[in-house]
């Protein structure tokens, strides 16, 4: 075959885009490139398998304004990754009142950091940075570029289905202000490479997108739109709903329910777990038995153990609890003539037992250690009281206890003599 | 593939004489064939078909573990309390690090301008991205309730809550999450023209329309390869810190923690290093088998490969000076948990692990000091496995060690993974090697347009003979589909 072709097989029908001309090394496309320049033409272009050297002086291409494309992001992006931390870590609903919640930041306190500081904040801006950076470089490559673009004219011609591989091309497109069709094909002749291809704008290019695909993807698009606009709106409409969860994980959890007859968590089918053997939970540690059980040596204690310190303070304490725990029964003076037993005398409750009077012989002749005990664990049809009360408030009633009874018993001497005139 | 012949020796270094980077006397239209060939024979070789049909089932086995656990939770791992960061963790700092090669050929070689990288940096790159896809899978997978990991995004919403910018936890997700936007848009942009010549070379309207989409209508204009350069020096320009914070900031999930053996200045280029040694050792575990079974033993050289050697020593021996100066500084800063640590490390419970560890990291490499052992294949094979095995350990011997022995004696606790630890790992394997092998089956293996740059041809103030005709003849096209 002879090496000048000016119709491709393809190129039956439609108007002239332009003139391709075929080399086969990069110098020779290099020294045809400078000649096209030097001839005064602007729309036109080489087509190269790989970037040549020197082919940007050769064509005149001025250089690209990309870079301040990229830095312009680049900034955005830096600021953006700041304000962004600014805005949900150290502002609040407070700062900015009339947001709506979703825009609101929340300025919680972590560790006792501070709410702001920048050097926690750089690795993230850094980040958002060249995230946005790099987005301007390639994105605003292909903009610039004019890409992406399925079909152009240029692929009608079959021999330039190797400028991908091995060859280089060189097209002045039709539109140029000096393209003649003559005169143009005759000047490309005489460049060094093969004769001119005429490149026609054919409609109906095998390489061309379908056109049933075209409108087929923009269905497809705006569907796809549908899914978030429904969210969106479901997140500013009011409803009187409940939220709807997919996974109903937080909503209904396995647990161990009261009545339930076992637990499934545990082969034994207990819900909480025994202590392990051998161990003390925290606080549980009681080897003072003189404090914590009223004992000394398995007998009753008869002074008070040495963490409670008597005086008229701690008594009165004392008076308090007592009169919470102890009077409803007992009565305030100790008598056992409280309300409860009142309420029982009138009610003429089957088996009742009145309460003790804490100032007959028996209660008086108790040691202080016998006393605690009692009220820890109860006595006779005394309900234990040691879990409601702590240890130090035990011991406080005890003393008021004693304090009541030495009350009922004291001789006019035991009265001190300023006080004596008001006894009568 | 018994058209090439066996290892070419271009690894010599002659002053005044560049060693050839291709060899086998390629011009452009036989390295096009050579690099499309994987993609455009009919049938790929018996070997692809075996380990595709492995990493497939490796992969279904992913897929049921994730099932498995996502149905159950995370106590069918062998995690405990204290060692609450078990294979999860460890998997991800493996595989973000192996990651971290392929940026690291594409772009910061790039900028030192070291050619060679042209004929490997496709497929590092394409590691890299499937290796940040196994990553990813991990942390996303390990928070227990899958379905809510968006909160680890600044997502608007009702509760007026938000992530905690002061949290290298969140940190990661930025830095990860950036990192594999990046490589994708690097690997593809760099991967357009090549997309285009495959465009170009295709025979079946089908095959040219999908490659032709991808191609986004690339004609090689003089005018868009020169916006292109320009994107991609900045795109590799913009890489290259980002694949130094990556892992620095991977490494400060454990650096700003208060744990004995986490918290150290050192971690951060330490992590790095580590992560290139390893991303190397996974190029050369790729690369063997890949340019053997595809017949691109020309392409990917042997010079190539021992370029590879030389940075797994360099950097090897920088993760050994960083065990060796944990050591000495747990000595000189004479903080007793500290000290404990490092002595449980080498002496305790996990020694295995760090012996393991020291003998496939700091050991094997040193073979590299002897050229026999950076042009043997077989020797580079089994160090690269070495070293693969040890990298995972060493992230096992950091998370494992410094947890399981925490500042509570009573609460020690053994770390024993189970089986669907194992098998989540080995399925991570599997994703790997079926992107891999698709990728190598469907996409270009060879970035051809740049390997062309470097080859003698295309100076264009060098004389080369003008000897080939400018018909376009249809048999040129004929892909090289059986080579014997």
């Amino acid at each position: 075959m002879s090496g000048v072709k000016t119709d491709s097989p393809n190129a039956t029908a439609g108007r002239l885009e332009g003139l391709l001309v075929e080399f086969d090394s990069p110098t020779a496309l290099v020294a045809a490139a400078e000649q096209i320049r030097d001839a005064g033409y602007r729309r036109w272009d080489t087509h190269t398998p790989f970037p040549v050297h020197g082919i940007d002086e050769a064509m005149g291409i001025r250089p690209t304004r990309l870079p301040f494309i990229v830095f312009l992001l680049g900034f955005i992006g830096c600021i953006g990754g700041l304000v962004l931390q600014w805005w949900t870590n150290a502002t609040g609903a407070s700062d900015f009142p009339g947001l709506p919640t979703f825009l609101q930041g929340y300025n919680y306190l972590i560790s006792g950091k501070p709410e702001f500081s920048l050097p926690a904040n750089i690795p993230v801006i850094f980040e958002t940075t060249v995230l946005l950076a790099a987005f301007a470089a390639v994105f605003g490559m292909l903009a610039m570029n004019n890409l992406p673009k399925h079909h152009t004219a240029l692929f009608a011609s079959e021999r330039f289905r190797r400028v991908t591989t091995d060859r280089f091309f060189v097209y002045v497109d039709a539109a140029d202000a000096k393209f003649d069709e003559g005169q143009t094909t005759s000047f490309l002749g005489g460049l060094g490479g093969s004769q001119p291809e005429a490149i026609h704008d054919i409609a109906s290019s095998p390489s061309a997108l379908p056109g049933g695909l075209k409108v087929s993807t923009l269905i497809l698009i705006s569907l796809l739109f549908i899914p978030p606009l429904v969210i969106a709106r479901a997140r500013v409409a009011k409803s009187n709903e409940p939220r709807i969860h997919i996974i109903q994980d937080m909503d209904n959890q396995e647990r161990f329910k009261a009545q339930q007859a076992a637990s499934a968590f545990f082969a034994d089918g207990r819900a909480s777990r025994p202590q392990p053997e051998g161990t003390v939970a925290r606080g549980d540690l009681r080897f003072d038995t003189h404090y914590y059980e009223g004992k000394i040596g398995g007998e009753y204690a008869t002074t008070y153990p040495e963490q409670v310190t008597i005086n008229e303070q701690f008594i009165r304490r004392g008076q308090e609890r007592f009169n919470v725990y102890c009077a409803p029964c007992h009565g305030l003076g100790g008598a056992g003539n409280g309300t409860v037993n009142a309420t029982a005398l009138r009610l003429e409750t089957a088996g009742w037992i009145a309460p003790t009077s804490l100032h007959d012989q028996l209660a008086r002749s108790r040691p202080l250690g016998h006393i605690y005990n009692s009220i820890s664990n109860g006595i006779r049809s005394m309900p234990p009281y040691g879990d409601q009360i702590s240890p130090t408030d035990r011991w406080a009633i005890v003393s008021y206890i004693r304090a009541l009874q030495f009350s009922q018993q004291a001789d006019l001497d035991d009265v001190p003599p300023e006080v004596r005139p008001e006894l009568r | 593939m018994a058209s090439v012949p066996n290892e070419i020796d271009n690894t010599w270094n002659r002053p005044g004489e560049r060693a050839p980077l291709i060899t086998g006397g390629h011009d452009f239209t036989s390295l096009t064939d050579v690099a499309c060939g994987p993609a455009e024979t009919y049938r790929p070789p018996r070997a692809w078909y075996i380990a595709f049909t492995i990493s497939v089932v490796l992969l279904a086995i992913l897929g049921a573990s994730i099932g498995y656990l996502i149905i159950n939770g995370v106590g069918v791992w062998g995690v405990n309390n204290p060692t609450g960061w078990g294979f999860a963790i460890i998997n991800f700092v493996f595989w973000v690090g192996i990651g971290h090669a392929g940026t690291l050929i594409s772009a910061i070689l790039f900028l030192f301008r070291q050619k060679w990288r042209t004929s490997i940096n496709r497929f590092a790159e394409a590691m890299t991205i499937f290796a940040v896809m196994c990553a990813g899978i991990f942390p996303g997978i390990h928070v227990g309730r899958i379905w809510v990991t968006y909160w680890m995004g600044p997502l608007p919403n009702q509760m007026a809550m938000w992530p905690n910018f002061r949290s290298p936890l969140l940190w990661d997700v930025f830095a990860v999450g950036t990192y594999a936007t990046v490589s994708l848009l690097f690997w593809y942009v760099g991967m357009i023209p090549d997309l285009a010549t495959f465009r170009d070379r295709s025979k079946n309207k089908i095959r040219r329309f999908i490659y032709g989409l991808f191609a986004m209508g690339w004609t090689g204009s003089s005018r868009h390869w020169h916006r292109f350069e320009r994107a991609y020096l900045i795109l590799a320009a913009l890489a290259t810190p980002l694949v130094l914070s990556v892992h620095s900031v991977v490494s400060f999930d454990f650096a700003v923690s208060q744990l004995p053996g986490w918290h150290t200045t050192i971690f951060p280029p330490y992590f790095v290093a580590g992560a290139i040694f390893g991303g190397f050792a996974m190029v050369v575990t790729l690369a063997l088998p890949a340019r053997e079974m595809f017949g691109l033993k020309n392409i990917i050289t042997l010079r190539h490969l021992e370029n590879c050697c030389k940075i797994i020593l360099l950097t090897g021996t920088i993760v050994g000076y960083a065990y060796l100066m944990e050591f000495f500084i747990s000595w000189y800063g004479g903080n007793q948990y500290e000290s404990f640590i490092f002595r449980a490390r080498a002496l305790g419970p996990y020694a295995w692990a760090y012996w393991t560890m020291i003998t496939c990291n700091v050991l094997a490499p040193q073979l590299f000091w002897f050229k026999w052992c950076r042009t043997n294949l077989w020797v580079m094979f089994i160090v690269v496995m070495m070293v693969n095995v040890g990298m995972w350990f060493e992230r096992f011997v950091i998370v494992v060690t410094s947890l399981s022995q925490d500042f509570l004696p009573s609460s020690w606790h053994y770390y024993v993974p189970t089986a669907i630890d194992w098998l989540t790992l080995a399925g991570s394997f599997g994703l790997f090697f079926t992107m891999f092998l698709l990728f190598c089956r469907f996409l270009p293996m060879v970035a051809m347009a740049e390997v062309k740059t470097v080859m003698p041809h295309a100076d264009a103030h060098a004389h080369v003979p003008a000897s080939r005709s400018f018909d376009y003849n249809p048999d040129d096209f004929e892909p090289e589909q059986e080579q014997k």
